[in-house]
């Protein structure tokens, strides 16, 4: 099941530039909550910070609490173990071009060390039937390697292989934007079936994509979160003026 | 945009009247298209000359030692020791196997350091000050005669040791193999995409394991092909042998004692005034030209299995 997140005052520097300024806002479990904004405006950044990515590089770093079930995973964990927590899916399809589409799927158990086959086995194929893909696959799973797949069955893996790990919130950063239009609507027909069990955060450029996939909606501007609602409210009668000129297309 | 201004030849030149759309055999187009059918022309054929270029002279010495050594190989050269002066007979059998010795030393030294060297500059170093000074040791270390490779393992182990030795010699084929290994395995491992190692991270994967698991395991086709390129480069040097294997005419399986290798005793050979040795020595070159051939070979082979498991 999915866990809330709670951020409270975060802020992140990549080198000098302050790309996060003072975020609060929390995101409900159980819910998929869409990140929307121009280029540049720091919603990757954010997303990169709920799973600690953001400080794998060298001159990034971050400040302020996000709570996740009750703990704080800037305080009281590992990086590692909030990743094994957090799964994560970017923009492009990042398999692992010398591994097989079975490899690839359990490579987050198997490079943590597990390697009872029989739940590998099955955790493989409950992944890559939460991830639409199961039947695509299944008769070469160890045959073809992962980077033999199309671009929108490569990102399904990707998703079953973040499913593997049994997360309990999922990133997203433009999973789609890479994609052709039948792979795109196949990624948002799986989002909707995994909110139930996932809390969802998914960055998007398009905002006919946010108001089809998610409750809630934040909007993001030169590092600041200027509004943060339903995604029906966020569309429909926005309090900033800077969200409704945003949504609108007056700019951005 | 008036689509027109697209197709208007350049001035001082008269195509009649301008069609809009593109018209294939406007009088510009034919001599443009003319024009660059010939450079591809020419492009190809300076393409192919150059890799005859590159290719011939491998072609031509692997065929001048086959015409030179081919009839001086039999099977005593490969079972028999050196015979005295004047004796007929006799083989290299000693220095092919004093070869493999050394050679394996120098691999087992030289690969590990090579590879743990190259995986720090381009996994750990990025941008710190000891990753630059290692960087720029490597290159220099590679442009380092080999002559002087052979005086440094002299006075690191054969002073030390107070005798030669075959581990003096893999010291000093160690050290030659190394900046290449370590440079090699650095670029190899920038050609890895980032996004890669950051689906690796994203499933808490820690980092060591995300490096052997996923960037090294990304990268070995071209890491296996720069350890082979440094192997094939030392298994010929003569020089930082002379002071370190020192050679000798006889069985040696002692790591600790002088051993003989083929390009010694091919060096020794060559420069001796008796004819049967001259033929021994081309034999010899054939067979050290041919055993790193196949061996480089037989590696890449089992290496290039070893990738099927995984890829596609």
């Amino acid at each position: 099941m999915g866990v809330g997140i709670d951020v409270e005052h975060l802020n992140a520097w990549y080198g000098q530039t302050h790309t996060l300024q003072d975020i609060n806002v929390k995101l409900p479990a159980n819910h998929a909550t869409a990140l929307i904004g121009p280029s540049g405006c720091g919603k990757s950044t954010f997303v990169r910070c709920l799973n600690r990515m953001h400080e794998t590089n060298p001159i990034a770093r971050a400040t302020g609490v996000v709570k996740m079930g009750g703990i704080d995973i800037y305080k009281d964990a590992e990086p590692v173990q909030i990743r094994r927590r957090v799964g994560m899916v970017f923009q492009r399809p990042n398999p692992f071009p010398t591994m097989s589409i079975y490899d690839n799927v359990a490579s987050g158990l198997k490079l943590n060390g597990f390697r009872n086959k029989k739940v590998l086995d099955e955790t493989v194929e409950r992944s890559l039937k939460s991830a639409a893909l199961w039947e695509e696959v299944k008769d070469d799973l160890k045959k073809k390697s992962g980077a033999s797949l199309s671009g929108g069955q490569q990102q399904r893996m990707c998703i079953a292989r973040a499913l593997a790990v049994d997360p309990e919130v999922l990133l997203m950063d433009e999973p789609a934007s890479a994609l052709d239009p039948v792979s795109t609507s196949k990624i948002e027909d799986l989002i909707f079936q995994l909110k139930s069990q996932y809390t969802i955060v998914i960055v998007t450029h398009n905002m006919q994509q946010a108001a089809r996939v998610a409750e809630n909606t934040g909007f993001f501007l030169n590092g600041k979160m200027v509004e943060f609602d339903s995604t029906h409210k966020i569309f429909t009668n926005p309090k900033d003026k800077r969200t409704e000129d945003y949504i609108t297309g007056r700019f951005g | 945009m008036n689509t027109s201004a697209l197709h208007t030849p350049p001035p001082g030149r008269d195509d009649g009247p301008l069609h809009p759309g593109l018209n294939m055999n406007s009088r510009w187009i034919r001599i443009n298209r003319a024009r660059r059918y010939a450079a591809n022309h020419l492009v190809t054929v300076l393409a192919i000359a150059s890799t005859v270029v590159v290719i011939l002279p491998l072609i031509a010495i692997l065929a001048y030692l086959l015409f030179m050594g081919a009839h001086s190989l039999n099977l005593n050269f490969f079972t028999k020791i050196p015979a005295p002066v004047g004796e007929q007979g006799g083989g290299m059998a000693n220095a092919i196997a004093g070869s493999g010795i050394v050679l394996a030393i120098a691999s087992v030294l030289g690969i590990p350091i090579g590879i743990a060297a190259g995986v720090y500059l381009a996994e750990f170093g990025r941008g710190r000050m000891l990753a630059a000074a290692v960087r720029f040791t490597a290159d220099v270390l590679n442009g380092v005669p080999s002559i002087v490779m052979g005086i440094a393992a002299y006075s690191l182990v054969v002073v030390k040791q107070g005798h030669f030795s075959a581990l003096a010699g893999g010291v000093a084929l160690a050290v030659m193999m190394v900046p290449t290994i370590t440079r090699t395995t650095e670029e190899m491992l920038a050609t890895v995409p980032n996004a890669i190692r950051e689906a690796a991270l994203g499933l808490g994967v820690p980092k060591w394991r995300t490096v052997l698991s996923v960037s090294l395991k990304t990268a070995s086709p071209g890491i296996i092909t720069g350890c082979m390129l440094a192997f094939a480069r030392v298994a010929g040097e003569t020089a930082p042998l002379l002071f370190t294997a020192f050679g000798n005419q006889f069985w040696s399986f002692k790591l600790n004692e002088p051993i003989a290798a083929l390009p010694l005793q091919i060096y020794v050979y060559a420069i001796s005034p008796y004819d049967e040795w001259h033929r021994l020595a081309w034999a010899g070159s054939l067979v050290l030209i041919v055993l790193i051939m196949v061996s480089v070979t037989l590696v890449r082979i089992y290496a290039a299995r070893g990738m099927m498991k995984g890829a596609s």
